[in-house]
């Protein structure tokens, strides 16, 4: 067992330097650290200036999510044995802007959640008086995988497809439209079928399958992209052969 | 904080990298990916070979005749074995994705991924023994 391990760390100051630069500090090798633990002994005992988001320690918050060794990852749900005998290396997440270190810019993600409108919609909202919208415990399982999602985009960074068109909509946010279509209580399919068989949208995915591979809540985006495909492809043919019936 | 041309102190400078068009040669199941969309190719090959092979049966015995020769010469036999593997793979990639893409509920249950995935293999069987046996008892 080794005692020591290395860490290949890319940095980015933008007022340092113009180009990113990767430095390597020596850690303390403990078969119960992640790789999170080895960030914050750096940050606390060798290089305070390192710069990274965190906050649960428990694959809850998606805060974490870097790149280690050229797959995106929770930091903190990845341990450092794993890598023996080193070096790791830890990178920002891919496809998305750095701001500094291994922080990413994510306001892109962040405005296609919303586009997708993740809520329920109702076409005529039931008063208060007649109480809840009910569930069955059936219905709620047929939502529950793709309700899982902690918005952490390692899909994001797992997508070429991404990385080649950052104008698509993208696994997270497609998946997260397919939790409130497959909701007993949503009636918005239809709103979000349309702004998802955009350009942007459903069509772009190739179905590299990366998404659900590095999925830590194995929520399966691509899974969730294919069967919008097939009711997408549903409903035009629908419109095609039945343009009187009510779409 | 002293004058940058680079970076302000509302505007960061973000560090940007673009993908490479090489950049699925690094990992096997991103050449995997690739090699499965360029299946497709093998499959319009197929299409091809279909429409011509209709053109020369519009063309006379002599045109079919002269085609049928060509599908027995070296180049063509082994454009027909990669074709066919490839288009095994494209069929095994394609039901293995079924059962992901296809929610189906019997009554109240919902049905067993496995037995999606079965019946699309079933299916593929059935079709092909069938194809078979007409073209070898005709």
């Amino acid at each position: 067992m080794p005692t020591n391990i290395t860490l290949e760390i890319l940095r980015y100051r933008p007022e340092e330097e113009a180009e990113p630069i990767y430095q390597r500090y020596e850690v303390p090798f403990r078969k119960d650290w992640v790789i999170l633990d080895a960030l914050n002994y750096i940050k606390d005992n060798l290089d305070g200036t390192l710069s990274y988001r965190w906050s649960c320690r428990m694959g809850v918050c998606g805060s974490c999510g870097m790149m280690v060794n050229g797959t995106p990852v929770l930091t903190c749900a990845t341990f450092m044995e794993k890598f023996l005998p080193g070096p790791i290396r830890v990178e920002p997440l891919a496809n998305f802007p750095v701001v500094r270190d291994l922080v990413i810019e994510m306001s892109d993600f962040m405005q296609k959640l919303k586009h997708v409108k993740p809520w329920i919609i109702r076409e005529e909202e039931q008063p208060l008086s007649q109480g809840e919208y009910l569930q069955t415990p059936a219905q709620r399982e047929e939502y529950e995988q793709f309700s899982m999602c902690i918005n952490c985009m390692l899909c994001y960074a797992a997508c070429p497809v991404y990385g080649l068109e950052p104008s698509f909509i993208g696994p997270a946010a497609i998946a997260l439209a397919q939790r409130y279509n497959l909701d007993n209580r949503d009636q918005g399919a239809k709103q979000r079928l349309e702004l998802l068989s955009q350009d942007d949208g459903i069509w772009q995915c190739t179905l590299v399958g990366e998404c659900s591979v590095v999925c830590p809540k194995h929520v399966d985006p691509a899974g969730a992209i294919q069967r919008y495909k097939v009711a997408g492809a549903t409903d035009w043919w629908k419109s095609l052969l039945m343009p009187w019936g009510n779409r | 904080m002293t004058h940058n041309s680079r970076y302000s102190k509302y505007h960061p400078k973000w560090y940007r990298t673009r993908t490479p068009i090489f950049w699925w040669i690094h990992k096997w199941v991103h050449v995997r990916f690739i090699l499965r969309e360029m299946t497709s190719v093998f499959v319009a090959f197929y299409a091809l070979v279909l429409l011509f092979q209709i053109r020369a049966l519009t063309q006379g015995p002599e045109a079919y005749t002269a085609f049928l020769a060509w599908l027995k010469t070296p180049v063509s036999i082994v454009l027909h074995v990669v074709a066919f593997v490839a288009v095994v793979f494209h069929t095994i990639t394609w039901l293995n994705l079924m059962p992901r893409a296809m929610v189906l509920h019997f009554g109240q249950k919902r049905v067993p991924k496995a037995v999606i995935a079965a019946s699309g293999y079933i299916a593929w069987a059935v079709v092909s023994i069938v194809i078979a046996w007409i073209m070898v008892t005709t």
